[in-house]
């Protein structure tokens, strides 16, 4: 059977979509970054983008990128760039992109078993898995290859103890790719093992942790005693950090990955000068120059930032920039995401602080202000992003690093935070 | 600049890069300090010689592109002045030569020749002082009468004002503009040489106090500019874009050499997270703003629908950034940064003139965020 040409395969894409999909929904946006749904409602949005994955799915739309075995139609980037053409503005599986396709089935793609990838990339492509990544814990943010979750083994199985967190809807999610140690006594990139489980299970306490805002979106999973079988063991034995490795380039790569689906002209969910251009209707202020400054700087970054992340892929791709450049788009979408915030809560003004059931755009200002800095920390901190630019892009000094050639049980260790 | 050039273009922007080399280096950029236009005739002939003043004619008078897409070339051009910091008229210059181009009289295009050989070059007379000083304000006056065209107001800042054989002034007819061809000279009109923050680049006030010139002066309609006013404010901005770009590029691999051989405390200051890490910002500000000045460039040649949000967004963003990151270049340089001895100067004083001469950076967000108030859909909050 010859290939579908990517005229034929959008043409096929578009009258499904228009058929069967409604007009995007902003307020389904899938994230932790605001408190504006009752968990009912949430749950609903869960619900509604299993079925619409599963609709692609059985209209052979679903894994445009994903080989033919496990369930994908063997397409190419172009196939699904002109599928990110042809959903934006209409409602998308959101919940299924970040991390279920990428990194997590992105990662079992590349080191999973013929096992692992038979029975979970097709359950994922069908809408039936949700995955969450287990791989930040409460005492390492940035420095994750110092995980404490320990994986000691007891014949076939493993026996996984500690705490994973920030994990974004854990609550309704179904499997996690989990990042433990399980070896003490070699320095820390070398002692780490992954490993897939189920996130309903006994053993397994998810937490919602309530953000400043209220959101309770970010979860933590408490592992006790949980049993996997080795047989879910992605890679090597003490080889975690070499999956790892390629884990944190496809989070980094999430947004121009051919895996994924990226509406096109769609922000990642944070607020645009759309949010701004609404609070100056909502008080009355369209013709206020000083709001049009406002707006326009917004709008400015905004369309910076869609231009810098094509340079930077071509610049990869020409070899005029290593990969470690997407550090770059990071950073400027980090320092463009808390600036547009700031830039929302100054045109709000006083009702950003203080509002009322009826003020919407303005009240959702102050909300997001107090949570403006979650886009310089979530996805890797803007200091790491610096890090990596400085050292890696432009072959700046390394920091010493007093951790790389000890046994990781003697590194040096803070207190435990809070959590 | 963009990340890939066809065959054409980067034979285009290596022509100009050796010509620059070879021509301009920074010991005759500085001995330029006290040339009164700036740049000598030789060189802006020789510039000439290769082109510069032709991309943007049509073929038909003399012009043409390398790839058909004739701002991204010239833009080529204008990253490689910035780079060194040179001088020349490359912005009025490419301004007016389209203009006549598009809508030149018969004796208008044998201007356009002389522009395009560098035998004369132009001025283009847009802003006016304060408080008239907005983005986009004329109230200079062009009143028909007769055969003539009278022409009362002050034109500021107005480069190349003293050297330029012709100026293109914009005036008000009855409310509509007006553009006027106007040979240097002309009863009437005035000019005092400013003082300017680059060291080669030249601006002056030009006042008209009645100054009557023939009907055949007035470029296209009287009254009918509008449009051509527009589209030589977005041309005179890419190129300046463009060029603040180069000027950035420059200065960002100063001072990246700078903080590898300069040693503090027994290590190179490079080796500090704190220098680290502003390097780190300052290639991310540098890449956003090759990417939207860019962006902005090839709209501009495609002519689509985003071209004059694009073009007002790579002016505000480079406006804006471009101070900043040179005086962050400024601060890891440390004392020797703000001496004139040092070359960082040069491309602090290119980007400086040229965040406020066609606008400042507040002004055209100004213009961005007008446009997307009228035009986005209400919006998610």
């Amino acid at each position: 059977m010859s290939t579908e040409s990517v005229e034929d395969f959008r043409a096929r894409a578009r009258s499904f979509i228009r058929d069967n999909l409604k007009p995007l929904n902003p307020d389904s946006q899938f994230g932790a970054l605001r408190n504006d749904r009752t968990e009912e409602q949430e749950l609903a949005y869960v619900a509604r983008d299993r079925e619409i994955q599963r609709m692609l799915f059985d209209n052979s739309l679903a894994g445009i990128c994903f080989p033919k075995e496990y369930g994908g139609l063997g397409l190419t980037p172009a196939h699904q760039q002109a599928f990110n053409e042809e959903i934006a503005g209409f409602e998308f599986p959101q919940r299924f992109q970040a991390p279920t396709i990428a990194p997590c089935a992105a990662v079992l793609l590349d080191f999973g078993t013929e096992e692992q990838k038979q029975r979970h990339i097709p359950a994922i492509l069908k809408g039936e898995e949700i995955w969450m990544q287990l791989l930040s814990e409460p005492s390492s943010g940035s420095d994750v290859a110092s995980a404490l979750t320990s994986a000691v083994r007891d014949g076939d199985d493993w026996i996984l103890n500690g705490s994973k967190i920030w994990t974004t809807g854990a609550w309704w999610s179904d499997w996690g790719l989990c990042l433990a140690r399980t070896n003490w006594d070699v320095p820390k990139h070398r002692g780490l093992t992954v490993f897939i489980l189920p996130l309903h299970q006994d053993g397994v306490a998810v937490h919602r942790i309530e953000m400043l805002n209220g959101s309770k979106e970010f979860c933590q999973e408490f592992l006790t005693d949980v049993r996997v079988p080795d047989t879910d063991r992605v890679g090597e034995v003490d080889g975690g950090w070499t999956v790892g490795t390629r884990w944190m380039f496809h989070e980094r790569m999430l947004f121009s990955s051919p895996l994924v689906t990226t509406p096109k002209g769609n922000l990642h969910g944070a607020a645009g000068s759309g949010s701004l251009v609404a609070v100056s209707r909502e008080l009355g202020r369209e013709d206020d120059p000083a709001a049009h400054e406002l707006i326009g700087e917004a709008r400015t970054l905004e369309l910076t930032k869609l231009n810098l992340n094509p340079r930077i892929a071509e610049s990869m791709t020409s070899g005029r920039l290593n990969d470690q450049a997407a550090a770059i788009g990071r950073l400027f979408n980090g320092y463009t995401g808390q600036r547009i915030f700031t830039l929302e809560f100054d045109l709000a003004g006083s009702q950003g602080a203080a509002w009322c059931d009826n003020d919407g755009a303005a009240r959702a200002s102050g909300e997001d202000f107090l949570m403006r800095q979650a886009a310089c920390i979530g996805g890797g901190t803007l200091e790491m992003a610096r890090n990596v630019i400085s050292e890696r892009v432009l072959g700046m000094p390394r920091e010493k690093s007093i951790d790389k050639d000890i046994p990781f049980r003697d590194v040096p260790r803070g207190a435990p935070s809070q959590r | 600049m963009l990340v890939t050039l066809s065959s054409d273009q980067e034979a285009l922007r290596s022509t100009t890069a050796r010509f620059l080399d070879e021509r301009m280096p920074v010991a005759t950029i500085r001995g330029l300090r006290d040339e009164p236009a700036g740049y000598t005739d030789a060189y802006w002939t020789q510039a000439c010689e290769l082109g510069w003043a032709a991309l943007l004619v049509s073929e038909e008078h003399g012009g043409g592109t390398v790839s058909g897409n004739p701002l991204t070339d010239l833009s080529l051009i204008a990253y490689e002045v910035g780079l060194r910091a040179a001088p020349g008229p490359l912005t009025p210059v490419s301004v007016i030569a389209e203009t006549l181009s598009a809508v030149g009289s018969e004796s208008q295009l044998a201007v356009l020749e002389q522009l395009m050989s560098g035998t004369a070059t132009a001025a283009w007379a847009y802003g006016e002082p304060a408080p008239h000083d907005a983005l986009g304000t004329v109230e200079t006056t062009m009143r028909v009468d007769g055969d003539h065209v009278v022409i009362d107001g002050i034109k500021r800042p107005v480069e190349n004002a003293s050297h330029a054989a012709y100026l293109l002034v914009t005036g008000r007819t009855d409310g509509a503009l007006t553009q006027v061809l106007v040979p240097a000279g002309t009863d009437g009109m005035s000019i005092e040489e400013l003082t300017s923050a680059d060291l080669t680049r030249r601006y002056g006030i030009v006042r008209f106090d009645g100054v009557r010139v023939p009907l055949d002066a007035v470029v296209g309609e009287v009254g009918g500019a509008e449009e051509r006013v527009t589209r030589q404010l977005k041309v005179a901005l890419a190129i300046q874009n463009a060029e603040t770009v180069g000027s950035m590029q420059r200065a960002f691999d100063l001072t990246l050499s700078w903080t590898a051989d300069r040693y503090s405390f027994g290590r190179p200051i490079g080796s500090y997270q704190e220098i680290k890490h502003r390097m780190a910002d300052q290639v991310t500000w540098l890449e956003a703003a090759h990417a939207i000045a860019d962006a902005a460039i090839v709209a501009l040649d495609a002519d689509t629908p985003d071209a004059t949000e694009l073009i007002h967004a790579a002016s505000a963003f480079i406006g804006g950034f471009s101070g900043e990151m040179l005086q962050d270049c400024v601060q890891i340089h440390g004392g020797i940064g703000v001496t004139f001895e040092h070359d960082l100067h040069l491309f602090l004083r290119r980007v400086t003139v040229n965040r406020a001469t066609y606008g400042t950076p507040a002004e055209h967000r100004r213009v961005v965020g007008r446009l997307a108030t009228q035009t986005m859909p209400g919006a998610a909050a």
